[in-house]
């Protein structure tokens, strides 16, 4: 499908603003000034100050010598990209993806392909854009075109008609000004001087030549408009494919009357899912307030599901969240991330359960849900001798283990996240301990096997070697123990228990 | 007989191979869906009873089921499972903060009918509060394992059965040196319709075994006279 973009044009965008919260300075010639450079600069004008002759980038100083009776406002830096992406989220209502201009910070970029027909129409589209705008206050200027860039040039330089058909951009742009092109001040003074002043008389140039003289940047630019090279349009708000919204008639404050809305939004929603293949990963309530509070609550899930009844447990569980104060009047439900659902093959007798159980999965969503996802841990072996990096995390409930548990080597059923100090008494050079004291308590070994030696990992951390040591006191606990380096003349040799054997 | 206890018969599951013991229990079955509290008062004794669990566990989970283990502090090393046959990466860990999301997610996990068994390391637990475990267990299936660490908290609790593992020492063979097979003192102190009594067990590798010394069983084995064995 052919592409089709609008550039809105705010032609004031800030003195039309100022007017709506100001009427009395409707008519009236004002400016906005910034400090730049120990002066003041004039960064947005009123239509009956620009009579006058002020223009933007003048000081304040030679305005107001120009018009004596100008008022002089404040700006505020970034107060006009706030504005207009008000002004844009308003516009999703005419097409998806909406834009900020980024070049020159005074319009709007819609991708409205598939969008006009809606309206009845590119031209209806136009008009109502257009009068619903000016119905607000803001006075802008449209235009359609097959690519952002041509229709930005047609917004503001075109004379003839806003609506460039089909195919017909470059014909449109044949006649304008170089400045259309969004070229760099530089450029734009280069193109004067050598006495472009129409594209025509430089589109045709070969682009080698173009290059040399006016750099990449500037081809890019003129690429852009004819549509050769495609410009991407980021866009203010990334629409969401998934989503469901349920207005209500009167304000909704109960926890019943919530629950029966999420339900009825989760069914349409896994409906469209299901029709897709399609499986929920996240999904965000948000719920606006009477007040105007918003609020949202999101779930997430292990796996791609588009069970009601399962979705519905895990938002059940972040109602609590949910302050309704007044009353809560439209509810929209959002599933950001999805993904393809796994349809496993029915079977006809009761399958061997296993970490991919259904119910499993879903008692980790609801944990998840509640109690937060760190606290759920699964590990496999690691390839490593030392006791603590022995085990690794899996990052996933389908990880599945490289190799073995190990059996050969002797692990304590807990071992202590700090192996704790013991006074010991041992023969030297590597016997196990005679006894230990551990706790104030003196435990005499009867048994014991070891020593088995494990190396400290070099290349991650300096210290001592460990001799472990399995021991089994008179009374049948077994331990594990360990000497941290060699026994030595001038140092003090350090015991550790480790851990207790079953 | 008790509300709510459905007497298994011997042909629809199969022995959990713990031989003596498993007589204590009503129709001479080891109750599968039912909750077994495990008390012990020191962490050597609690390693005990976390081996013995371990090897119970081997059994429940040799369909391929996973099981799940809730704690606020584990202590418990996945790499040492391997000793008792249990694939340690077939177990979830959920490692809570407090004992109220102990609790909760025990009982949701309990729910799960995918999962062999629950193992639940909680301070207490009180009398609705097993009650709750009960109800759902019954409807599960699902074994349910209490682990509780600190003994000296005992309330009266509906727990089909209470258990007290304490390590003895290890069996080895006629003058070999170093440790041998862990063995342990595995005591019923309660069992709902059944016969408490205390039995000496070694786990050999792949299997429990029973192993006797001069008497084949021993009701209250005092303390002092361990060091007999």
């Amino acid at each position: 499908m052919q592409k089709r973009y609008v550039s809105i044009w705010f032609r004031q965008l800030l003195a039309d603003w100022q007017v709506l919260r100001r009427p009395e300075l409707s008519g009236l010639p004002f400016v906005f000034v910034l400090p730049d450079h120990g002066r003041m600069l004039v960064t947005a004008v009123s239509p009956a100050a620009l009579e006058m002759g002020i223009e933007i980038g003048m000081r304040a100083a030679d305005a107001k010598a120009i018009c004596p009776g100008l008022e002089v406002l404040d700006d505020k830096p970034g107060r006009a990209e706030k504005l207009l992406s008000g002004i844009g989220e308003w516009c999703i209502r005419y097409a998806p993806i909406v834009a900020l201009d980024s070049f020159s910070l005074d319009g709007l970029l819609l991708d409205i392909s598939g969008c006009a027909h809606l309206w009845g129409g590119e031209r209806e589209y136009l008009k109502d854009i257009v009068s619903r705008l000016k119905s607000k206050g803001y006075v802008v200027r449209l235009a359609i075109a097959d690519t952002p860039g041509a229709a930005w040039a047609v917004a503001r330089f075109g004379k003839l008609t806003p609506l460039i058909k089909e195919g017909e951009h470059i014909n449109a742009l044949q006649t304008l000004p170089p400045e259309a092109l969004r070229p760099e001040q530089i450029t734009l003074d280069k193109l004067r001087k050598l006495g472009f002043y129409q594209i025509r008389s430089f589109m045709n140039m070969p682009r080698s030549v173009l290059r040399r003289r006016f750099g990449e940047d500037f081809l890019l630019r003129l690429a852009q408009a004819l549509g050769t090279e495609n410009e991407v349009l980021s866009p203010i708000k990334l629409p969401v494919l998934f989503s469901e919204r349920l207005p209500c008639l009167e304000p909704v404050r109960t926890r019943k009357a919530i629950e029966i809305a999420i339900e009825k939004m989760l069914m349409a929603l896994c409906k469209q899912l299901q029709a897709e293949g399609k499986g929920l990963r996240s999904g965000v309530l948000t719920c606006y307030r009477l007040d105007g509070q918003v609020l949202s609550v999101s779930i997430g899930t292990s796996g791609a599901n588009h069970s009601v009844s399962h979705l519905f447990k895990l938002f059940q569980l972040k109602i609590d969240q949910i302050r309704p104060g007044l009353g809560i009047e439209l509810f929209v439900l959002e599933a950001p991330k999805v993904d393809p659902v796994e349809v496993p093959q029915e079977e006809m007798w009761t399958s061997t359960p296993g970490l991919d159980d259904k119910s499993l999965l879903q008692l980790i969503d609801r944990v998840s849900g509640k109690v937060g996802p760190e606290v759920i841990r699964r590990y496999v072996p690691a390839t490593r001798y030392w006791p603590e990096r022995s085990i690794n995390r899996a990052r996933s409930i389908r990880e599945k283990p490289i190799e073995q548990w190990n059996i050969d080597r002797p692990r304590p059923t807990e071992l202590l996240q700090h192996p704790v100090a013991v006074e010991v008494m041992a023969l030297i050079p590597d016997h196990p301990p005679r006894f230990f004291i551990y706790q104030g308590q003196r435990h005499l070994v009867v048994k014991a096997d070891g020593p088995e030696r494990i190396e400290r990992e070099w290349w991650l951390d300096e210290g001592e070697h460990r001799d472990y040591y399995q021991v089994e006191d008179e009374k049948g606990c077994r331990y594990w123990i360990y000497r941290s380096g060699h026994y030595g003349l001038q140092k003090r040799h350090r015991w550790f228990l480790h851990g207790f054997f079953a | 007989m008790w509300q709510g206890v459905k007497p298994q018969s011997a042909a629809e599951s199969e022995r959990i191979g713990l031989g003596e013991i498993e007589a204590a229990f009503p129709n001479g079955i080891f109750p599968r869906k039912a909750i077994h509290e495990f008390v012990s008062t020191s962490p050597e004794h609690s390693a005990a009873s976390d081996g013995f669990i371990g090897a119970l566990l081997s059994i429940l989970m040799e369909n391929g089921a996973a099981c799940v283990w809730v704690s606020t502090s584990r202590r418990l090393f996945p790499a040492s499972l391997g000793a008792f046959n249990v694939e340690a990466d077939r177990i979830i860990f959920m490692d809570a903060a407090s004992e109220k999301d102990v609790l909760w997610i025990t009982e949701e996990a309990l729910k799960c009918e995918g999962l062999a068994a629950v193992v639940s390391e909680l301070g207490s637990l009180s009398l609705i509060e097993s009650r709750r475990l009960q109800l759902t267990v019954e409807q599960s299936g699902v074994t349910g394992f209490i682990l509780r660490k600190d003994a000296n908290k005992t309330a009266s609790n509906v727990a089909t059965a209470r258990w007290q593992i304490t390590p003895l020492p290890s069996g080895n063979e006629e003058g070999m040196p170093g440790l041998g097979f862990p063995r342990w003192q595995v005591e019923l102190l309660k069992v709902r319709s059944g016969s408490p009594g205390s039995w000496m067990m070694q786990w050999s590798g792949d299997r429990f075994e029973e192993f006797v010394l001069e008497q084949k069983k021993i009701i209250a084995w005092p303390d002092e006279d361990r060091k007999v064995v």
